[in-house]
């Protein structure tokens, strides 16, 4: 509570000194203006939808082994095959070998003790329903180490660019701009490809390959607002008075600079996801059989000429993975909106 | 303008040596047995001999020495033929395209202009004019329609996008094969009597007065531009649409509809040229993309471009192929970019002058 509140209230004109609103504990937390964003990010219905659409897959994530308990608790991954034939099963079909067990959640749902396939089998008999759910933890797992390092990788390099100027930066930027030559998904590609025989089938490769062509946005976004943090009068101030640089940076500088860069790198889990199932969808990557939405509609491509009757091996996938992006570009777009300087000054 | 282009041009050798470096850092990962691909076709089994091959080839030796051999090729010790050197155009030999590498880039990347080239109008031209309605009726109707789309198009991720139409326009209705040709009409291009003068499928199927070809190659690439349309007409709507509305609140638009210009008049001749400034830029570098070979697209409708060429190679873990491939892609896209840099400072004057 503000101190003013034990004034007199007879005293008009400290009354008219009152806040017109009341400051939060969150607001003070984290200044007026970071509250300002999160406000404006909750505020429209295209925001809250995504950030429902990403709570539910939260939800998912952390149900799994509810949602569909796996074979083998050690290695929950692993989506069980019901045998070996090539054809997709239809949906609701009834689990013949290997069927995990049952979801303690089914018998009151629907009244049987057996086990189907959900939503079918994709080719090679793997579960449709198995590789959605726990590729929803998958898909988690890859978006944030990516993210995470790419950001920190990216904040790191930006920050001693715009540190230290000159050559350093000059060839920095220069690597970046290297870097950014070939096409994102073709770059992480052949790097994947490249480390795959080196370190075998598994989520690094493909980790990887995001992370070595994922940063360098970062380190030019953050370049550039620490340049343009670097006039400002506080730092002149802190300069003034003879603060240490490598100080003036971390203190005074990267804590001024950081805050849109990392609400933007934590929205590009959508992005980062997408890309991830795209080089699984290219046949890079894990081990077939490994439960990411990218390989189980990779499992369509051999189907093409009779997807009308799998329809449910591209559907099913395809909207966990449309609906996953959606979430996240949603939130996305309403920060933008907020972040726009126009809207600055309206809560 | 001069020093403009001067200085843009400076950066295109930096640049070339920054992707050359890359790449060749990127083929360390590889043991010196599978480098040796980049030089030869027919590795021997034996041990000796492999322990030769490296020895021919330098394959052991110094990084810088290394780089030097992969850019101007090593000379065989027998005949004095030179192998390898990629700035000879030698990318060594693709191991899953049983060819030298440079031969499948030289026939993949015909087709990836023909469907550039077929492309480039739905995906520029409808993408601005849907832009340009969004702008005019702002927060209308079309606007908002414009927004929804762009959302779900910006998340639609293109391999499902891809599954679907095929669903739809294939599977179920049988109108839009994947694929390059029929079976038919291929036996006519291989054909003898069959010339190939650009070696553009549509191009010479019409010169060739090959009407039905022209026409089923064209069919086979209806669903690949859907795609490449559908997801680009979201950026395009965005960028054309906030250029537009930011255009549409300058004063001389102002002006000249105090002049009583019809609106008509106002939108289109004042309001769109200046507005199509950032839209040209993006127009360059999605063409640019485009030419790079699309390598989702091309994988899902199985069209033989470099993109789904690299792509067939990664998965197979066929390292040399696929940096081949990266390789020439860098190169088109640095020289691509050059021109697209240099035809942006030509409409801005802004950009020329600073």
């Amino acid at each position: 509570m503000p101190e003013s509140n034990n004034m007199p209230a007879d005293n008009a004109l400290l009354v008219e000194t009152q806040p017109l609103r009341e400051i939060g504990r969150l607001e003070r937390l984290i200044g007026p203006e970071n509250y300002r964003l999160l406000k404006g990010l909750l505020r429209t219905p295209a925001s809250i939808l995504g950030f429902t659409l990403i709570g539910l897959f939260v939800l998912i994530a952390i149900l799994a082994p509810v949602l569909a308990p796996p074979l083998n608790p050690n290695d929950p991954y692993k989506i069980p095959r019901d045998g070996f034939s090539a054809e997709p099963r239809p949906m609701f079909s009834e689990w013949r070998r290997n069927a995990p067990s049952l979801p303690a959640w089914w018998k009151y749902v629907f009244d049987t003790e057996q086990w189907v396939h959900i939503l079918g089998t994709s080719q090679g008999q793997y579960d449709v329903y198995y590789g959605i759910i726990w590729g929803t933890r998958t898909a988690f797992k890859t978006g944030l180490i990516v993210v995470f390092s790419t950001f920190l990788i990216g904040v790191i390099i930006g920050s001693i660019s715009a540190y230290y100027g000159g050559v350093v930066d000059n060839v920095i930027m220069r690597i970046v701009d290297v870097m950014l030559t070939l096409p994102f998904i073709l770059a992480a590609l052949i790097m994947a490809a490249v480390l795959t025989p080196r370190i075998g089938r598994s989520l690094l490769p493909s980790l990887i390959a995001l992370i070595t062509f994922g940063w360098m946005g970062y380190a030019r976004i953050i370049r550039g607002d620490i340049l343009s943090i670097k006039e400002r009068d506080y730092v002149l101030a802190a300069r003034v008075i003879g603060v240490k640089d490598s100080r003036i940076l971390l203190r005074h500088i990267l804590p001024n600079a950081i805050f849109p860069t990392l609400v933007l790198a934590s929205l590009a889990i959508g992005d980062v996801v997408l890309s991830f199932a795209a080089l699984s969808f290219l046949g890079i990557g894990t081990d077939i059989g490994y439960a990411d939405w990218g390989q189980v509609l990779s499992f369509a491509r051999n189907w093409i000429t009779s997807l009308d009757r799998y329809w449910y091996i591209v559907i099913w996938p395809g909207l966990t993975l449309v609906l996953f992006v959606m979430g996240w570009n949603l939130v996305g777009d309403a920060f933008r909106d907020v972040l726009d300087p126009r809207m600055r000054g309206r809560i | 303008m001069i020093n403009y282009i001067i200085r843009r041009l400076l950066l295109v050798p930096l640049l070339l040596f920054g992707v050359t470096v890359l790449i060749f850092a990127m083929l360390q990962f590889l043991t010196p047995v599978d480098r040796a691909a980049l030089y030869t076709r027919d590795l021997p089994k034996n041990e000796r001999a492999l322990e030769g091959i490296i020895k021919v080839y330098g394959l052991d030796r110094p990084l810088y020495e290394q780089y030097w051999r992969w850019l101007v090729g090593v000379r065989d010790p027998q005949t004095g033929e030179r192998r390898g050197g990629i700035l000879f155009g030698d990318f060594g030999w693709s191991r899953t395209g049983s060819q030298p590498v440079a031969q499948l880039i030289a026939t993949r990347f015909p087709n990836t202009v023909d469907l550039t080239l077929w492309a480039v109008a739905p995906v520029i031209l409808v993408g601005i004019w849907l832009g340009v309605q969004a702008a005019v009726h702002h927060n209308g109707f079309i606007d908002q329609a414009g927004r929804i789309f762009s959302i779900i198009g910006t998340s639609f991720p293109t391999f499902v996008f891809g599954l679907l139409v095929l669903m739809a326009f294939y599977a179920k209705l049988g109108w839009f094969p994947p694929g390059r040709l029929s079976d038919w009409a291929s036996a006519v291009v291989n054909s003898p009597s069959f010339h190939h003068y650009t070696r553009l499928l549509t191009i010479d199927a019409l010169l060739n007065g090959r009407l039905d070809i022209f026409l089923d190659a064209l069919r086979h690439m209806v669903l690949p531009i859907l795609t490449l349309s559908y997801i680009n007409w979201a950026t395009f709507l965005r960028v054309t649409r906030s250029s537009m509305l930011e255009t549409l609140r300058q004063e001389y638009v102002t002006t000249a509809r105090a002049k009583g210009l019809p609106e008509k008049d106002v939108i289109y001749k004042h309001a769109r040229p200046n507005a199509m400034i950032p839209v040209v830029t993006l127009a360059g570098f999605s063409v640019v993309g485009l030419l790079g070979g699309v390598v989702i697209t091309e994988t899902v409708f199985n069209y033989p471009g470099i993109g789904s060429a690299a792509a067939a190679a990664a998965s197979q873990l066929d390292v040399v192929t696929t940096l081949g491939f990266a390789l020439f892609n860098g190169f088109i896209l640095i020289v691509a970019n050059l021109v697209v840099d240099i035809l942006y400072a030509y409409i801005d004057p802004r950009v020329r002058l600073s």
